[in-house]
């Protein structure tokens, strides 16, 4: 992975002349288009999270603040409908994200060292029947996991969510590609001469040098998991175990049907989706460095 | 290529050193024995969840698929009863169709989109430029079913600015979410979520790419056209054969998007919208859980079939998964 980090950009020089500065002016413009197309619904979220239920339906500005600003009484409201639901479904989605996420990169980081760094019978096969794998759509996998599930009555419970989201056939093969290349076969027989076991080269050798694959897998992980609404949506009929997305779905389909009881859901999912979407952007802004050289690991030359 | 390439050929040359050996000397074939079983040791807990999540299931909705239940005749073995009547159903077919139609239109768009962005931020460096990729990439932190929804308030005549800007123009607002406009919706939001992951792939791949080769085309009187096209796209042709891949496998088992915007897309989005929502409303709406696993076998079949035909068109261009 040196090759993402080490290059030296061409041509800085001949930029700074001036004499590119028209394309540069285009290039500029089109890069603004781009930042207002993907903000507006994002901005649009932060703005109509701020009114209440009048100002929300009062059809006056959707894209800027009108009314009173309160984004206090909303969260409050969120907070406190239905006995603090809402509560209850981000604890389950960061439940959820965190053992999903968390299990299928330790599994994935195993299965990827043992497929690059050992030999056996059956490996290839193996492996190439992982790379298929990726091409089977998961969502297929929902409800024939489900039947399986209901058979063992362990749909309705956390791990109905949990254990589906462990495999990974992706995240196998960008470890394995990964860990061909850096970790060096020589630094673990080094480590096996001076004495330590096969865990424990694994441990303190391999490990060190995987923290950024191990970011990137464990983010993409997580989000696939905190992202995820078909699974859960067919596992899950009890709502104190649904996670966010699941849950606003349900609030939508009700306030849809105006039944809300009185109660404009609307504002509700509005300042709800707000709040899920926080944390994950929060994750990526203050880990870029590590998924920013990692993403590129699956398709580099 | 290189650095892979070392690697499988070391991969190589100690699996043909262990080969030798294990004729020769019982110890070292003591060893390679060790070597195995240790090598399974690490996979074993993955082939574990791949053996119960993927396989299982796969084999179990082939197995329930062959089925047919009906009130007055119980469960009776069909054999290809169910795939005779998915491929023959109206519902199952249109979905079908609505998805491949989507595919052809979609795709091409998020790769220019996300194609585009990543050559310009290639190109420049400035601080504007690094603020626009995270800017880009920022909704694929959004689950979809947000995103659907920010959309679908963002194409509300009440919640959104469609009926401010149509009066601008004196014109009452378009609706957004109608039989015939509820297509062009969902590839907006559809390349929205997506378009900055893959645009982060592209660029990546691009940022990998040895600079040399730019400043030898260069010499040669290339021009910044020339070099985007000519050389940028071809180097990271790789990348976008993934993308592609991942592109096709997401929105053939198109599901959230649709489902999200159903409630308030007032009729347009039918439970037969696409093979997985049909597949959904079949098993939880019908309890027809053997037809439904016909349904979801088929549309995997239809999934994997894609891939595989479009890997093996690409594959002069090297091949992602060689």
């Amino acid at each position: 992975m040196t090759v993402v980090s080490s290059r030296v950009r061409p041509g800085v020089a001949a930029r700074r002349s001036g004499a590119r500065r028209p394309r540069n002016l285009v290039a500029h413009l089109f890069l603004g288009a781009l930042i207002i197309y993907f903000l507006i619904p994002l901005w649009w979220l932060i703005v109509a999270s701020s009114k209440d239920p009048v100002a929300l339906f009062s059809g006056s500005g959707a894209l800027w603040f009108s009314g009173g600003v309160d984004y206090l009484a909303n969260l409050q409201d969120l907070f406190t409908y239905n006995g603090g639901i809402y509560l209850r479904w981000l604890a389950n989605s960061v439940l959820y994200a965190l053992a999903g996420g968390a299990g299928a990169t330790v599994i994935a980081v195993l299965a990827g060292y043992g497929f690059a760094k050992f030999t056996f019978p059956g490996r290839n096969l193996m492996f190439a029947v992982v790379l298929g794998s990726v091409m089977v759509p998961l969502t297929a996998l929902v409800i024939p996991t489900f039947i399986m599930f209901s058979d063992l009555h362990l749909t309705d419970t956390i791990w109905a969510v949990i254990l589906p989201s462990l495999l990974s056939p992706f995240a196998v093969y960008l470890m394995r590609v990964y860990i061909a290349d850096a970790v060096p076969s020589e630094l673990l027989d080094a480590a096996r001469v001076d004495g330590a076991g096969e865990f424990r080269t694994f441990v303190s050798v391999a490990l060190p040098l995987l923290r950024p694959v191990i970011v990137t897998v464990l983010l993409l992980g997580v989000v696939a998991c905190w992202n995820n609404y078909f699974l859960p949506l067919a596992m899950l009929s009890d709502s104190s175990l649904f996670p966010i997305p699941v849950g606003i779905g349900l609030w939508e389909g009700l306030a849809a049907n105006n039944n809300g009881g009185g109660h404009s859901l609307w504002s509700l999912i509005i300042i709800g989706s707000l709040v899920s979407v926080i944390p994950l952007i929060i994750a990526f802004l203050s880990l870029q460095k590590y998924w920013q050289g990692g993403l590129s690991i699956g398709s580099l030359k | 290529m290189t650095q892979t390439a070392a690697a499988v050929g070391t991969d190589g040359r100690t699996a043909r050193a262990a080969r030798v050996t294990t004729r020769r000397n019982p110890s070292q074939r003591r060893a390679a024995r060790r070597q195995a079983l240790i090598g399974w040791t690490f996979i074993l807990p993955f082939a574990i969840v791949f053996a119960v999540f993927l396989i299982a299931p796969l084999v179990y909705a082939f197995y329930l698929s062959l089925f047919t239940k009906g009130l007055a005749t119980g469960t009776q073995f069909s054999f290809f009863g169910n795939y005779v009547q998915a491929f023959t159903d109206p519902a199952f077919l249109k979905g079908l169709w609505f998805v491949i139609r989507f595919v052809v239109v979609l795709i091409p768009i998020q790769m220019a989109v996300s194609l585009a962005a990543a050559l310009v931020l290639d190109a420049i460096t400035t601080r504007f430029a690094r603020f626009a990729r995270l800017t880009i990439f920022l909704p694929y932190a959004v689950p979809a079913v947000i995103g659907a929804l920010m959309w679908g308030f963002l194409y509300s005549p009440i919640f959104g600015p469609t009926e401010q800007l149509a009066s601008l123009f004196g014109m009452s607002a378009p609706v957004l979410l109608g039989p015939d406009t509820v297509f062009g919706s969902l590839v907006n939001v559809v390349t929205w979520q997506w378009a900055g992951y893959y645009m982060i792939i592209i660029y990546a791949a691009l940022q990998g790419v040895d600079s040399t080769i730019y400043e030898a085309a260069r010499i040669d009187g290339a021009n910044a056209w020339q070099l985007a096209f000519r050389i940028k796209v071809p180097m990271v042709a790789n990348s976008l054969v993934l993308i592609l891949v991942f592109a096709l496998i997401g929105t053939l088992q198109f599901f959230s998007e649709p489902q999200i915007l159903r409630p308030i897309a007032n009729g347009s989005i039918t439970p037969d919208f696409t093979p997985n929502i049909y597949a959904y409303s079949v098993a939880f709406s019908y309890a027809q859980f053997n037809y439904a696993s016909a349904i979801s076998f088929a549309l995997g079949f239809v999934v994997f079939l894609c891939v595989f035909v479009f890997l093996f068109l690409t594959r002069k261009r090297g091949s992602v998964f060689a």
